[in-house]
């Protein structure tokens, strides 16, 4: 395989992302990761779910009292955003439109790195009313999830700079197509467990 | 690898109907993208609305389940066609999530 073979959008294969042995490898073994880590979170919302609100007798700060849903809302909506413009970068891959694909591609960067810098607003807010890791059980687990979510949504942002320059100058090709598409998936669970993450987390911590 | 891939020329209408076809396919997407800010909408009022517990919690985390069918099924293109096992994959991971969730809270609570 040559790693710079150049196509163009009449020669581009219609599944581009496994049309090397290679590419469909790297599918398999991608999803098998997922399906991992989907029981990953899950071992770490049972210990969320098992340990709200527990902590040393007269603690202050439990969760109706501590989350608000405003911030929450408009975090959920700028990843649900960014999970739309992964799918606008790889309907561009599928065209072989190298430009549009990176251009899509660095509006979901922009919108993870929004998503990011306010769930560190949020955290930053929290320790300061107090409610550091180790200030009761319900806290660690609560930053446990959280935080673990927050570093795989860091982790997808440094993936994807890190293809985005390194592909610059060599466009796209079925070497590197696979590469875009498993960061674009990672992307998608990442606003899968979110979702879980606001629904379990912040509004069933609202209701009390 | 040593196998050279093998390259074909499409032709014009063949190029056409492809990118037509990728285009529907977009707009299938914008779809399930709308129906999830809307399940979103829906979870959020509900929460704020301020109704009892017992009714609201069972209905947010049915629209999260079927908010995430429809990343995976759409988003992730689990629709396609030959994807068998990599939906095996997922099931049984969904399949212990439950399981261990099911455990460390029945643990907890009784």
């Amino acid at each position: 395989m040559d790693l710079n073979k150049q196509y163009t959008p009449r020669t581009w294969p219609d599944h581009p992302e496994t049309a090397t042995m290679e590419g469909k490898n790297k599918f398999v073994g991608f999803w098998l990761l997922l399906a991992a880590e989907t029981v990953t979170f899950a071992s770490l919302f049972a210990t969320y779910l098992a340990l709200k609100d527990k902590g040393p007798s007269g603690m202050e700060l439990s969760a109706s009292q501590l989350f608000e849903l405003p911030l929450v809302f408009a975090m959920t909506m700028i990843l649900l955003t960014s999970s739309l413009t992964s799918v606008y970068a790889m309907y561009h891959m599928k065209n072989h439109n190298f430009k549009a694909m990176q251009a899509w591609l660095g509006i979901t960067v922009l919108l993870g790195a929004t998503f990011l810098g306010l769930e560190i607003y949020e955290f930053n807010h929290y320790v300061h009313l107090g409610f550091g890791y180790t200030h009761s059980a319900f806290s660690a687990a609560f930053y446990t999830l959280v935080g673990t979510h927050g570093a795989h949504v860091l982790f997808g942002l440094c993936w994807f700079i890190a293809l985005m320059l390194r592909n610059a100058k060599r466009g796209l090709n079925t070497y590197n197509a696979p590469k875009f598409f498993l960061v674009s998936l990672y992307w998608h669970f990442i606003d899968v467990v979110w979702v879980f993450i606001f629904t379990v987390v912040y509004l069933m911590g609202v209701i009390g | 690898m040593a196998h050279d891939e093998q390259t074909t020329e499409r032709s014009q209408t063949e190029y056409e109907f492809l990118r037509r076809k990728r285009a529907e396919e977009m707009r299938g997407q914008l779809t399930s993208f709308a129906m999830m800010i809307f399940l979103t909408l829906i979870a959020f009022t509900a929460v704020a609305a301020d109704f009892s517990p017992y009714l609201i919690v069972p209905i947010i985390l049915l629209l999260a389940a079927v908010q995430v069918v429809l990343q995976l099924y759409h988003f992730m293109h689990l629709k396609e066609k030959g994807t068998g096992m990599i939906a095996f994959f997922m099931y049984s991971g969904m399949f212990v999530a439950f399981i261990t969730i099911l455990a460390l809270v029945t643990i907890v609570w009784w």
